[in-house]
């Protein structure tokens, strides 16, 4: 029976274009809206001149469980300055007017999703160009939910591999994933602890055995140095905890954007990019 | 479409069930839930990260294993009878039925049990499991400190460590209890992010939890959660009702007339409803806490004032904003302090079956008083909610009507709480 071909997305193109080059690709994350509105709004326009290649956008949620204290403060702020999930997609509508190559992918928990309606967020998130979804407390158990109508609809899922995934629950987490595999390269929360090298390359030469989709990791990454180790073995290499650290530390007592603060933030995505990107050489 | 002889097969398999059904009537029911993927109607799941959920799925397998297990009850039994001191007592609260002049009042004294509240029946069954499973570290959050300690004392007796995590406001309203948790040998670790209560320190032990996934088992304190949570926990406070519905039959010789119980989570509620879900005769109230009131907003009455939505791995009436961010809740009773409910109590609500009411601040203060001055018993803030409400309707119902309520716990731990409140020293 022929299969049918799907049209290559952004992700697709971006991670092809890389492949072709031998190179892993950087993906940052940054919390929508954080610490404001408009400063977010310029910190996501310069990602990609910086060398981001795709970039993860964190929608703020009040309890989450699955993130460290660097995003849970990231997440805080982002609600303080009166974020929402509506304000969120305008940060990608405004995105794409200027840049229509950068994937975007959209990470976070269920409820505010829920609760802005499954099939209304969906329709908004393709209107406004956001390429994927990752929802940490969605498993494959509950597909129904918000995956498999994602999929219908032309988005990604991309779906978080972790250490206590194991061969067999493995086949099942990678049956609805699409555009890349996540894997989480420690057990426990953003920004704790180290990856192990050896044991990330060993991971992702399992999950290889299974999967034919990219293989980005994350969780356990921070500095320019493990950023390269990962991108000698896998397909992409994730940041986020110490990115939005940096929003952190660019802030005044008052809470309020320091004036060095986005190009701080820009320069040391631009030193991490370039240690991934040169990782193979 | 069905073809001659399939049909004949349906009809014969249908007649079979009818006979198999003659022992035990096949009939609707509501104690059925949940279903093999942990749902109460659209309520509960396992809306967990990925990390977390072989995990999940571990318990899960191991629950029924043991439930399967005569060993397994024979040995909760035992530290049912020896350890926490049950059956705790059915008792005919006559003072307050006077003073209320209508229905017959009685207490289930669960504030007898060792520790002090029912918790401890929940404990001693996740604890059993926990060393089936082989694990060998514990960890716990608490609100009012009544599940920390239940957890603490189990784990002292069964020899693991340790950790209860606490918010920081609940560990300032509840110093005597992290006293003793302390004195029990466990770590009461402080939570200070979000609103520093019960749900940030469930937030906390989840990332504990999926830290230290090899070894340690999350032993919850209420009806909430992903699956099997809910219904494991609700299976093991069900003793709860079970003893109060024979002890009912043999003081009255009938099945009484209300049940009622406070709910935070509502794992005490949950315990004492469930084996009489099915007695369509006895009506069921739960009472939320309406803090301050719920028109001021500052409240933890999920059903009365909430709406559908997923937190802490399962879906349920939430405390939420209109973009899905989570409130805080307010009650004096930092055990009722949580913006969510147990997913079984939400579909018992949709389905009609119990009705859910709230009662104040103010009002749990005014029955907790109440039912010191006139019955010897000083109540937990918690259930001094629940006796609110039974005091609302007492008066109004007939002498042959039967109040059942929850006394779930005791209120030593409350005693600065309720004299700040009253606005004494001690």
């Amino acid at each position: 029976m022929a299969e049918m071909r799907r049209p290559l997305t952004r992700i697709d193109r971006v991670f092809a274009e890389l492949a072709a080059r031998n190179c892993a690709a950087f993906i940052t994350f940054v919390t929508a809206g954080d610490p404001d509105l408009a400063t977010s709004a310029r910190i996501l326009d310069g990602l990609p001149d910086a060398g981001a290649d795709l970039i993860e956008l964190g929608m703020p949620f009040t309890d989450p469980m699955a993130d460290g204290p660097a995003i849970q403060a990231a997440s805080l702020r982002a609600l303080k300055a009166g974020t929402t999930l509506k304000l969120t997609l305008d940060l990608v509508r405004l995105f794409r007017i200027k840049n229509d190559s950068t994937p975007i992918v959209l990470m976070g928990y269920y409820n505010p999703i829920y609760s802005y309606g499954v099939e209304r967020f969906i329709a908004d998130a393709l209107q406004v160009g956001v390429d994927g979804l990752i929802v940490v407390d969605l498993p494959p158990e509950e597909d129904n939910e918000l995956c498999l109508p994602v999929l219908k609809a032309g988005l990604s899922f991309v779906r978080l591999a972790t250490p206590t995934t194991d061969d067999r629950r493995l086949k099942r987490v990678l049956t609805n994933t699409s555009g890349f595999v996540y894997y989480v390269s420690i057990t426990g929360i953003t920004g704790a602890a180290s990856a192990n090298p050896a044991i990330v390359a060993r991971e992702v030469a399992r999950l290889r055995r299974q999967t034919d989709l990219p293989i980005a990791v994350g969780f356990g990454v921070r500095t320019a140095d493990q950023a390269a180790a990962v991108a000698r073995v896998a397909d992409a290499t994730v940041i986020g905890s110490a990115l939005v650290a940096r929003v952190a530390e660019g802030l005044d007592s008052s809470g309020a954007p320091r004036p060095h603060l986005i190009g701080d933030m820009l320069g040391f995505v631009r030193e991490l990019a370039d240690s991934v990107h040169r990782a193979r050489l | 479409m069905a073809t001659a002889k399939t049909r004949v097969s349906a009809r014969r398999t249908a007649k079979k069930k009818v006979k198999r059904g003659a022992t035990t009537p096949p009939r609707n029911t509501f104690r059925s839930g949940p279903d093999e993927n942990g749902h109460f109607g659209i309520y509960g799941g396992r809306f967990v990260a990925e990390t977390l959920m072989p995990l999940v799925l571990e318990l899960e397998q191991a629950y029924s294993a043991a439930k399967a297990d005569p060993k397994f009850h024979a040995a909760m039994e035992y530290y049912f009878k020896d350890y926490i001191g049950r059956p705790s007592p059915l008792y005919l609260a006559q003072r307050l039925t006077d003073h209320c002049g209508g229905a017959k009042i009685y207490f289930k004294r669960d504030e007898l049990n060792h520790t002090g509240a029912h918790k401890i029946n929940n404990c001693i069954g996740q604890i059993l499991l926990a060393k089936r499973m082989g694990k060998r570290r514990i960890i716990a959050e608490t609100g009012a400190g009544q599940h920390g300690v239940a957890t603490a004392t189990v784990a002292a007796l069964f020899d693991l460590p340790c950790v209860v995590y606490m918010g920081e406001t609940d560990i300032e309203r509840q110093q005597p209890n992290v006293f003793r948790m302390k004195l029990l040998g466990a770590e009461v670790r402080p939570v200070s992010s979000g609103s520093r209560t019960l749900k940030d320190a469930m937030n906390e032990a989840l990332r504990d939890w999926v830290t230290n996934v090899k070894d340690t088992f999350y032993i919850i304190g209420t009806v909430a959660g992903p699956h099997p949570y809910p219904m494991m926990v609700r299976d093991f406070q069900s003793v709860i009702g079970r003893e109060a519905r024979e002890q009912m039959l043999e003081h009255e010789r009938r099945l009484p007339n209300t049940v009622i119980a406070c709910i935070g989570g509502g794992s005490n509620a949950m315990g004492l409803f469930y084996p009489f879900l099915d007695d369509a005769e006895v009506k069921m109230v739960g009472v939320e806490a309406a803090g301050h009131g719920i028109e001021s907003g500052h409240h933890a009455a999920s059903l009365s004032a909430g709406r559908p939505g997923v937190l802490h791995g399962n879906r349920t009436y939430l405390l939420q904003d209109e973009d899905g961010q989570i409130k805080e809740a307010h009650s004096i009773s930092a055990g009722l302090d949580y913006p969510g409910i147990g997913p079984e109590h939400s579909w018992l609500h949709d389905a009609g079956r119990v009705s859910y009411v709230s009662a104040t601040d103010n009002e749990a203060l005014d029955a907790f008083q109440l039912c010191s001055k006139m019955e010897g018993i000083i109540p937990a803030l918690e259930p001094s909610h629940a006796l609110a409400h039974v005091f609302r309707i007492a008066g109004k119902l007939p002498k042959d009507h039967i109040i059942l309520v929850n006394l779930c716990g005791r209120g030593d731990k409350d005693i600065f709480t309720v004299a700040k409140a009253l606005g004494l020293k001690l």
